[in-house]
């Protein structure tokens, strides 16, 4: 699975595709593949504050729960409201499938975010291939 | 999460069939072993519906033979041995002298001085321990054949007809938690157990555990169900099937520090056939009034998932339990837990909170098994 360039990614496996002020964030696809099926998404408000490297909300597979950790600090403008009847479209395109929408406080900190070529070797390093 | 293999784990013969297949692997109690491969939800439904298979060779098999096997059984496992006719199954356990459990168990008879005792891959090695030792004033012979087999699972509705295509027994014959002997897959002498872990009907066959053999065989039982859509599963398929099912899973509903009567298998465990490890504890139990706690199922009413080790409370807000076992149920559509709470809260429909993280959720008592599959129609 391609990581696309254009977005940043962090440690914890999530995404940011930021555009001027804003920013949609998910999960990656090695995230959704290691969760498994993802039967729950518990989303953030919409106007709720978000905190970079804080966690925003969380993710439920039939296996496991995983916190979602936000990227970036801001504002949650808008959340995927179709994720709430249909998580598992994370595990048919993670890359397509944002969670919320953030208004960024401080553009400059998606700079100390992983480039995807950082990511993927971060992963490469994380399963030992 | 890690899929990091590492040399200490163990493996079945089956593992590079796995990794060529695409599963995902975890350490499941010192084996590397598929959690899944097309995915969790897919697999439990397949064998809801159609057919699984599993590799499930991480299981033991202790046998017992010589004059005085069944006398050691009846010592070492809670349920009567002696109603067992050959080639039928028993489910038992063997519990320690306070009544709580050592492992529970699959008991075969071949014959009057020939058993097979079939063990939890997590407990193989203080399992076999325990009976080698327990057995020891027995005239019997305790042979440890765990790594003589590869141990298939074909779980399903669809399962006796995929399997009938690869033996000359006529799988009709044999009943629920019976077994026969047959040729399977061109393999003679090959144990075939009606028995399983899923709350479906299936078969459990042991083979030889070279690779080769191993391997024709997982290919041979996939190609057999492929008009019925079988799906190689994996042990989280098998662990939601199982708790759909309010199947005991050993370190959750069944442990060294759960006894009999809480965990809810006091229909298994026979207290009037004569002393055994673990009787007179329990006979003390009863004596006192029983147990003060007991397992559950619930079902979480309100939004939320109950998972393993969550807090179960009261009303007022006081921790009463704990979650042993808890899941989405894929086939349900609900979700489910098997909990241990006092006795006084374990009537049906009354209402409890699990604490899922930083929330208290909603939960009821309801009937186990959670599942119950469908009588055939004959």
């Amino acid at each position: 699975m391609a990581y696309p360039a254009n977005y940043r990614y962090t440690r914890e496996h999530e995404w940011i595709e930021v555009d001027g002020k804003t920013g949609k964030v998910g999960i990656t696809d090695y995230a959704q593949n290691s969760l498994g099926d993802i039967v729950f998404v518990e989303s953030p408000k919409v106007g709720a504050a978000v905190k970079k490297g804080e966690v925003f909300g969380s993710v439920e597979s039939v296996k496991a729960v995983s916190d979602l950790y936000s990227p970036v600090t801001g504002t949650v403008t808008e959340v995927n409201e179709e994720l709430a009847s249909a998580p598992e479209k994370i595990n048919s395109d993670a890359h397509a499938s944002w969670i919320m929408k953030v208004e960024l406080s401080d553009p400059s900190e998606v700079e100390s975010l992983l480039s995807a070529e950082d990511y993927g070797k971060y992963i490469a390093e994380e399963t030992g291939h | 999460m890690s899929s990091t293999a590492t040399p200490a784990l163990r493996k079945t013969a089956l593992n590079a069939v796995h990794r060529q297949m695409g599963a995902k692997m975890v350490d499941f109690g010192g084996w590397d072993m598929p959690v899944e491969y097309s995915g969790l939800i897919a697999e439990h439904m397949a064998v809801r519906t159609g057919v699984g298979l599993f590799d499930v060779s991480h299981m033991g098999d202790i046998q017992l033979r010589g004059p005085e096997s069944l006398n050691a059984i009846q010592h070492i496992c809670m349920n009567d041995a002696s109603k067992l006719q050959v080639g039928q199954a028993q489910y038992s356990a063997m519990l320690y002298p306070q009544g709580t459990f050592v492992d529970d168990v699959i008991v075969h008879k071949f014959s009057d001085n020939d058993y097979l005792i079939v063990i939890n891959a997590g407990t193989r090695e203080k399992d076999y321990n325990w009976i080698k030792t327990s057995a020891q004033k027995f005239h019997c012979h305790v042979s440890d054949y765990s790594d003589y087999y590869t141990q298939l699972a074909i779980q399903g509705p669809k399962a006796a007809e995929t399997l009938q295509k690869l033996t000359s027994v006529d799988l009709s014959t044999i009943k629920f938690y019976w077994f026969k002997w047959g040729t399977v897959c061109g393999l003679p002498n090959t144990l075939i157990a009606r028995t399983g872990y899923t709350g479906e009907d299936g078969f459990e066959i042991y083979i030889p555990s070279d690779e080769a053999t191993s391997k024709r065989v997982w290919e041979e039982v996939l190609e057999a169900g492929k008009e019925f859509g079988i799906l190689p599963c994996g042990l989280g398929a098998r662990n939601t099937l199982r708790l759909e099912a309010a199947l005991s899973l050993y370190g959750h509903e069944i442990s060294e520090t759960i006894n009999v009567f809480e965990a809810g298998l006091d229909r298994f465990c026979k207290l009037e056939k004569g002393p055994f490890i673990g009787s007179e504890a329990l006979r003390q139990v009863l004596n006192s009034g029983g147990p003060e706690r007991k397992l559950v199922g619930l079902e979480v009413i309100e939004r939320g998932i109950a998972r393993d080790g969550y807090g179960v409370f009261n009303e007022a807000g006081t921790q009463i339990g704990v979650v042993a076992s808890g899941s989405p149920a894929p086939f349900l559509k609900k979700n489910i837990a098997l909990a241990f709470v006092p006795c006084e809260y374990a009537a049906l429909d009354k209402e409890v909170f699990v604490q899922v993280r930083s929330a208290m959720v909603k939960a009821k008592v309801v009937p186990t098994p959670f599942y119950r599959r469908p009588k055939k129609q004959q």
